[in-house]
């Protein structure tokens, strides 16, 4: 199941956390070897990590992490903007309405449909908090896997080449997006909503005391 | 929305026009009330809007800042909220609720949570009468303009107070403030306690903590430092909420509060 946690709350769920940090430093350093930093547990954690993030996570049934991706509102500091800023078109991308999507990460032998789900639970930020788009950071293969899983965002600037390439990217919202990611993770848009309630909470009338 | 609100919010020089601006934008978008709220580290309230003075006071009074479910559900998140999702379930949260009823704040809200520098923290909030299927179609049509006029009220009063953005090092907690203050205006320990309603153990924590902040020797010395530093004022004010709250100045006229 897909999991909306900040990061001041992993802590509650450790398994979830240290197999999603552990997935990372699998992917971003050993699979892809970008220049990331493992800490003594060998985990991949950096400074972004450490400003209380939004994590979308793929829950696997035995409580471990499948794959995961971080939200940072661009209107603070991202990734985007203090590493990347020279590949998106000259001014840094900083609106309230769109947030930054970063460490898209899948455990390895993970099913091609996780993916397609964190796209669906991109989708439910975007759809509930009125965002316009997000921002990504992402390496060469996932270019791919966005089109294969139907969500394919407008590349803003390229660097690198090969394995090394990182591109920086937009999505926007569409519906029609959310449909073909929706069927391409096998999951129904309302159990999509079901777990985001868990997470964010349902709608219930607050001041009828 | 009419871009000149946005033109407006940024070029609002004082918080009078953005006062102003928040009464037309409450006016322009038909609700109950708007309001921006900007908490500090400390616990500092600050902000303008459309509540009445009275229900302000009460806010301050009753300490709802610690228990409202609005500022718990945004504080460190960046993601607005609409109030049903809420958890409304505790016995201090009820009370919030009944007593907002009281003043006619609204059963509906959307609140918007603003990351700023330094740990600043500020709320963005809605509320309003109508029923879940208005509000509903409100907050969808309305929730990208709000989100970014929210963010113009924080740029806006960023600038505006920029000597307000919070230091973490010489902040004192409401409890460390009070307690230095009825120090300063000469009250015994034990009589402090008493005001406070917590024992003296607890006060000499408080007082100690005040002291490892300011850096003092001793307890008069930290008490001297609070004053020059215009962390405490005697004279009545402790550490309540200061700013342009409506009716502030007329709520402090008739308590006779300098």
């Amino acid at each position: 199941m897909l999991r909306y946690i900040y990061g001041s709350d992993l802590p509650r769920f450790p398994n979830l956390a240290e197999t999603m940090f552990l997935d990372r430093a699998d992917q971003f350093k050993h699979r892809l070897g970008w220049e990331v930093e493992l800490d003594d547990r060998g985990w991949e954690r950096d400074e972004y990590d450490a400003l209380n993030p939004l994590y979308v996570i793929w829950e696997n049934v035995d409580g471990t992490h499948g794959g995961s991706m971080r939200f940072l509102p661009s209107v603070g500091r991202t990734m985007v903007n203090e590493h990347f800023g020279n590949l998106t078109g000259g001014s840094p991308i900083c609106d309230p309405r769109i947030w930054e999507c970063t460490r898209f990460c899948l455990s390895r032998g993970a099913e091609s449909r996780i993916a397609a789900a964190l796209m669906l639970g991109g989708g439910e930020l975007m759809r509930n908090f009125g965002l316009s788009h997000f921002a990504g950071v992402f390496d060469a293969r996932m270019v791919r896997i966005y089109r294969m899983i139907g969500s394919s965002p407008t590349i803003l600037g390229e660097s690198g080449t090969g394995r090394e390439k990182v591109s920086v990217g937009l999505w926007a919202y569409s519906p029609e997006a959310r449909l073909r990611v929706s069927k391409s993770a096998g999951i129904s848009m309302a159990l999509s909503e079901r777990w985001f309630e868990r997470a964010f909470g349902a709608l219930q009338l607050p001041l009828s005391a | 929305m009419p871009e000149e609100f946005l033109v407006r919010l940024e070029q609002a020089q004082a918080f009078e026009d953005l006062q102003s601006l928040i009464l037309e934008l409450r006016d322009y978008y038909g609700v109950s009330h708007m309001v921006y709220h900007w908490v500090s580290a400390n616990g500092e309230q600050y902000g303008c809007g459309t509540y009445p003075p009275d229900w302000v006071q009460t806010y301050i009074d009753k300490d709802y800042l610690r228990i409202d479910p609005v500022v718990i559900g945004c504080y460190q998140r960046f993601h607005p909220v609409d109030w049903r999702r809420l958890d409304w379930s505790s016995k201090a949260s009820r009370a919030l609720a009944a007593d907002a009823a009281r003043f006619e704040i609204g059963s509906q809200g959307y609140s918007i949570p603003i990351r700023g520098p330094n740990g600043q923290f500020a709320l963005f909030t809605v509320s309003d009468h109508r029923d879940d299927l208005e509000w509903d179609e409100f907050t969808r049509e309305n929730q990208r303009n709000l989100i970014l006029i929210a963010h113009y009220f924080n740029n806006s009063a960023l600038m505006i107070e920029r000597g307000r953005t919070p230091t973490a090092a010489k902040s004192l907690s409401p409890r460390e403030t009070d307690a230095l203050t009825f120090l300063a205006m000469g009250y015994g320990r034990g009589q402090v306690a008493e005001m406070l309603e917590i024992s003296e153990h607890t006060l000499r924590a408080y007082i100690e903590s005040a002291r490892l902040k300011l850096g003092a020797n001793n307890t008069t010395h930290a008490v001297a430092r609070a004053l020059a530093e215009g962390l405490i004022i005697t004279g009545g004010a402790t550490n309540g909420a200061v700013g342009n709250w409506p009716g502030r100045y007329e709520l402090q006229g008739k308590q006779g509060v300098a």
